[in-house]
């Protein structure tokens, strides 16, 4: 399964292993951080799933849509990284991907 | 008695949000979290639409995962109903006869999916969707299914009737009011959500009051309407709301005449008591001055929880008690529409369409007294995030540069 490393609003890394079929967003809500609110359940209604890659792996991502665009838009604390994790499939290939919960996420 | 601490009643987003949200900030006396249902907490909006049409599993919509509760020392109570409070003595009775101390109580039963009154209604194939278990029960009936009514045109019964459609059943959606979502959206939302789904197939019945359920074999086999007619189906989806489920602590003597009265920090009349999410009648910044209301959403259930969390961490530490203000913030799915409201159009005096809804893109402004009140963005994420900043500055601004679509919305913030 692939590994994900996860920092929390603390500033505490811990590395996940979640199923390659979900998303990032699953797979660190299935991790139990608090934190990742999530609300609308990953169909990209919302932004409470925002999280900051780390800059080394941004570009191993597929790029966003208009819509994810928009809504990260819409959050006072994006970054030139940020991303809703609901929009970024899981895979093996993205097996060691950094991340950061946003303070709105 | 067990324990002090915080109870929780109902574990839907409120109550596992406000148990989450207590040790997310650092409040470390014991927490239970009691509900009766069997299942620990999820989602509710995917019922109506991913789970429901299989597009989920359960695990999928878990709200956390299973382990979480008992990492942040929650104590998970599943299948106990609350029946009584004694408020005086800070104590909850379960149904099985269990008085389970506390020094905080936190209401957040939410509600009931209003059932049908009339002759039949308690008939089998006859359906509501609030919980797991409801829609579990319509999964085990839809593979001998094949023509389904709902009654009611909000917007469970809408995104049922989508889901439905594409599982192939043939769907008549019956409407008491002159128009779909009546209670909640503007008439030019209504059209195009009505367009939609009679293009995919469902039979729309407006003006059209149900007389009663008929039965075939001792089940439901179809609905007659108030002029006689007779719809056949082999299942009936019953989506007109829900009723409050605040039945303990109306007996107790909260205050509360739809839902239970709360104050800025979702404080009950009573001592130590909150109420929370769908069943908390609050004034709402965001609906018209003084209006009490309940609101039905995860958004609110989200940030009340959070509210009372931190009304009750400041409470035992003097520190100020936080405010609910939090802007109204809404999802529908149905077909390929993602519908994202932003607001509270209740009590709005005039509405601004802007863009086409042939396009299947535009947003409906709802004004009052000339301030942007609420949008209604059909997939139109742009308008959502833009409009959010006219809503919380309930900004005035001239009707015909709205309506341009060649002016992005932030232009007006």
């Amino acid at each position: 399964m692939p590994i994900l490393t996860v920092t929390n609003l603390a500033g505490a890394t811990r590395d996940v292993t979640a199923s390659a079929h979900g998303s990032v967003m699953e797979a660190i809500r299935g991790a139990g951080f608090d934190e990742l609110a999530a609300l609308c359940g990953g169909c990209l209604s919302c932004a409470t799933c925002h999280v900051i890659v780390h800059p080394d792996d941004f570009a191993r991502l597929a790029p966003m849509s208009a819509d994810e665009n928009d809504l990260l838009d819409g959050s006072d604390e994006r970054t030139p990284t940020s991303r809703l994790s609901c929009q970024i499939p899981f895979t093996e290939a993205l097996s060691g991907l950094r991340v950061t919960i946003a303070k709105d996420g | 008695m067990p324990n002090t601490g915080t109870l929780i009643v109902g574990a839907g987003h409120a109550g596992a949000q406000a148990a989450a949200a207590l040790r997310q900030f650092g409040y470390e006396k014991p927490i239970t979290l009691l509900t009766e249902e069997t299942d620990p907490p999820y989602e509710r909006p995917p019922l109506s639409k991913d789970y429901l049409a299989r597009d989920k599993t359960f695990d999928a919509i878990l709200l956390r995962p299973a382990t979480f509760w008992a990492s942040k020392n929650i104590t998970l109570t599943l299948g106990q109903r609350a029946v009584a409070i004694d408020a005086a003595g800070h104590a909850l009775h379960t149904a099985d006869g269990t008085a389970i101390a506390y020094e905080t109580l936190i209401w957040a039963a939410g509600g009931h999916a209003r059932r049908l009154a009339c002759t039949g209604h308690h008939l089998t194939g006859i359906h509501t969707i609030r919980t797991r278990a409801d829609v579990d029960l319509m999964q085990a009936e839809l593979a001998h299914t094949e023509t389904v009514a709902v009654i009611g045109g909000g917007y469970i019964g809408l995104e049922a009737a989508a889901v439905l459609r594409k599982l192939g059943k043939s769907v008549v959606v019956i409407e008491m009011q002159d128009r779909v979502l009546a209670r909640v959206a503007g008439p030019a939302l209504s059209r195009f959500y009505e367009e939609e789904h009679r293009l995919h197939g469902v039979t729309l019945l407006l003006n059209t009051a149900v007389e009663c359920i008929e039965e075939r074999d001792g089940r439901a086999a179809g609905v007659r309407l108030a002029n006689g007619t007779i719809i056949a189906a082999d299942m009936i989806v019953v989506g007109v709301g829900i009723i409050p489920a605040v039945g303990p602590l109306r007996e107790a003597g909260a205050a509360g005449a739809n839902g239970i009265d709360v104050d800025e920090h979702c404080r009950t009349s009573l001592p130590d008591i909150y109420a929370i999410g769908d069943c908390a009648a609050h004034i709402n910044p965001y609906a018209p001055a003084g209006q009490r209301i309940r609101l039905e959403s995860v958004q609110n259930a989200n940030d009340q929880a959070a509210t009372a969390a931190k009304s009750i961490i400041a409470a035992a530490t003097g520190a100020p008690a936080p405010h609910y203000d939090a802007v109204p913030w809404f999802w529908s799915n149905q077909y390929d529409l993602r519908l994202q409201t932003i607001g509270l159009s209740t009590g709005y005096d005039d509405t601004v369409l802007r863009g086409d809804p042939a396009a299947r893109s535009f947003s409906l402004i709802y004004l009052r007294a000339g301030q942007v009140i609420a949008l209604d963005c059909v997939n139109a994420t742009r308008d959502y995030v833009q409009g959010k900043p006219l809503v919380v500055n309930r900004r005035i601004i001239d009707k015909a540069l709205l309506a341009d679509t060649a002016i992005p919305l932030k232009t007006h913030g």
